[in-house]
């Protein structure tokens, strides 16, 4: 028999314990959410591009739900985030502001869409997987510049007029409301996310993810238990495209696109797949560098994060937060 | 003796031309200690990968507790009590040893889907996992990753997934497989001690251990069922030996 594990003294924690401490909140996760006050502060001409990457971090959190803790690769989740974006936007133009109940309409509208497709998209693998994910993205594309009448087609959805947020807040030119909603769906999605990966759930998602064919064995519904977090998935994004209707007051066709989806794919790799923050901190880099970078010409920009991307998978065992792990070995990874 | 927990009835399977199940018919009592031998290549494999749903049969029966399963996927045939375990593992690399095993004992009590509430809050689900692991001499290691563990406990795993969704009918392929020889009787120690009203159906090429530890065995022959009997009728059989001796000594 191998020895007991090597910890210090006598203190290895028991399975109660040790499955309680990785649900418990860390110092460093609640200094990073105070300091993503601090744009209210110290950077207030920087709210709006504050407000679009909290908005684009709820989006990279809902792939990572799929694509790191279960293991579904896609490049065509832009279709979800299109999708939340119009519902919202329509629903304003045509008469009703209402911020909250735009976000649920968005979400409804998503998750159904993610509900009729999730019955593909858990039925195939690999190559086939990416590129249905893919096709049903350039689909959407196509569909919503030919309901022109709709979509307002390659000029965008216009006419957007929120009301005041909870009857109280502006949508004001600086973007304080914006920050302060997107931050705050944000956070709440958040919760529920981290609150699902560390449920029974959550665990089988990860079992799905590492050996989905040792689950049929252990009596699980593999394909159920997809489906159910593509839906959620999808509502998330779909909350995060209505976000962006909103805090903008207008919607474009690039909402839907294919650069959409597979920007979202570099952030979570950069940051760190099945890991919550990965997304999240993906979403800072690409989108501070890329505020930073956008006096050169677009293609330009790319190649500089072409090439860190190349760099963090090269050297990195899971983006930046991966990498960061390693430096802090006493940290453990939640996945 | 009990009626039959598991039967199989005129179970036919070919790949291509090679046919690797013909008219299988058997029978698993419960309580069962029943061993399935055969040279490399019988179809032992295969027979479970029928029994268990992963392959199809184009033809036969397949009954757990005198209903008929044959239609059933796999997940449903575990939930109904039967349950393998495989020859290479076939384990969850990155998850600890007790996240596993609650994930699977999760999974029998229908508690699995569950997105509301932590894991950690599932306290006896926990330690029944804990239980589990602790009755194959797993705990001290069960907060390590299982892709950490050492070959010989990553067997034991397999079987401690198994033994999580209280198996009527436990399937084992090779469950010894890579382990070196002291530690593999040690191995078969804990299968002859699982409950004594669970059928147990392993594959084995380890004649000292198939002998030790079946009651009865029964002999596949390029995917037909040569014989069956107990260990002292088995020895006796002159096709037996010529099978094993004719053929290149177990693999
Ligand atoms: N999916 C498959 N497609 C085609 N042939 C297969 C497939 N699975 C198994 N076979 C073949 O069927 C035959 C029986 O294989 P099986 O794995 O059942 O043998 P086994 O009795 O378990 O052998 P071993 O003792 O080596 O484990 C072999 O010749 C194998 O190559
Ligand atoms: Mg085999």
């Amino acid at each position: 028999m191998p020895a007991i594990r090597t910890t210090p003294a006598d203190t290895a924690p028991g399975p109660q314990a040790f499955l309680a401490a990785q649900t418990r909140w860390r110092l460093v996760e609640i200094l990073f959410w105070l300091a993503l006050l601090s744009p209210f502060f110290l950077l207030p001409t920087y709210l709006t591009l504050a407000s679009q990457i909290a908005i684009t971090a709820l989006f990279a959190l809902s792939v990572d739900l799929i694509l790191g803790y279960a293991g579904i690769i896609t490049l065509g989740h832009a279709l979800f985030f299109g999708i939340g974006a119009y519902t919202a936007g329509l629903v304003a133009k045509w008469g009703w502001g209402e911020a909250i109940s735009g976000l649920v309409l968005a979400a409804l509208a998503a998750g159904f869409v993610g509900y009729v497709t999730g019955f593909i998209i858990t039925r195939v693998h690999h190559l086939a997987l990416i590129m249905i994910t893919l096709g049903l993205g350039l689909v959407a594309v196509e569909a919503a510049n030919s309901a022109s009448w709709l979509t307002g087609g390659a000029d965008g959805l216009q006419g957007v007029r929120m009301w005041k947020l909870l009857g109280t807040f502006e949508f004001d030119l600086w973007g304080y409301s914006a920050y302060g909603y997107s931050l705050g769906a944000l956070f709440v999605f958040f919760l529920i996310s981290r609150r699902i990966v560390h449920s029974p759930f959550g665990l089988s998602l990860r079992g799905i993810r590492e050996n989905l064919d040792r689950m049929p064995a252990i009596g699980a519904p593999s394909r159920a238990r997809l489906h159910k977090i593509y839906v959620i998935s999808a509502a998330m994004a779909g909350v995060a495209g209505a976000l962006l209707a909103q805090t903008t007051e207008t919607v474009s066709l690039e909402t839907l696109g294919f650069q959409r989806s597979a920007d979202v794919v570099i952030m979570l790799i950069l940051g760190g797949t099945g890991r919550l923050y990965g997304g999240i901190v993906g979403a800072i880099i690409f989108m501070i560098a890329r505020d930073q970078l956008a006096d050169m010409n677009p293609q330009y920009w790319y190649f500089w994060i072409g090439l860190l991307l190349v760099a963090v998978v090269l050297f990195l065992s899971n983006g930046i937060l991966g990498g960061l792990d390693r430096l802090l070995p006493r940290r453990r990874g939640d996945a | 003796m009990n009626a039959p927990m598991l039967q199989t009835r005129g179970l036919d399977k070919r790949f291509g031309s090679l046919i690797v199940a013909q008219s299988i018919e058997i029978d698993l009592p419960q309580g069962a200690r029943h061993a399935l031998i055969g040279p490399n290549g019988a179809g032992k494999t295969t027979l479970i990968n029928l029994m268990t749903g992963r392959l199809r049969p184009d033809a036969g029966q397949i009954r757990l507790g005198g209903e008929n399963i044959s239609a059933l996927a796999p997940e449903a045939r575990v939930k109904r009590g039967l349950v393998r375990t495989f020859q290479i593992n076939t384990l969850f690399p990155h998850l600890t040893a007790l996240e596993a095993v609650t994930l699977a004992v999760c999974e029998r009590r229908g508690q699995a889907g569950r997105w509301w509430r932590k894991l950690s809050d599932h306290k006896d689900a926990i330690d029944e996992a804990h239980e589990i692991l602790t009755s194959l001499q797993l705990a001290a290691d069960c907060l390590r990753p299982t892709h950490a563990l050492a070959y010989g406990q990553q067997r034991l795993l397999e079987i401690a997934l198994a033994l999580a969704t209280r198996p009527k009918v436990l399937l084992l392929d090779e469950p010894a497989a890579g382990v070196p020889q002291g530690e593999s009787a040690e191995l078969f120690t804990a299968i002859a001690n699982l409950p004594k009203d669970m059928a147990v159906l392993f594959i084995e090429h380890d004649m000292n251990l198939v002998f030790r530890f079946a009651t009865r065995i029964i002999v596949l022959v390029a995917g037909a069922v040569l014989t069956e009997g107990t260990p002292d009728e088995i020895a006796a059989d002159p096709r037996v030996r010529e099978v094993y001796l004719g053929s290149a000594h177990h693999g």
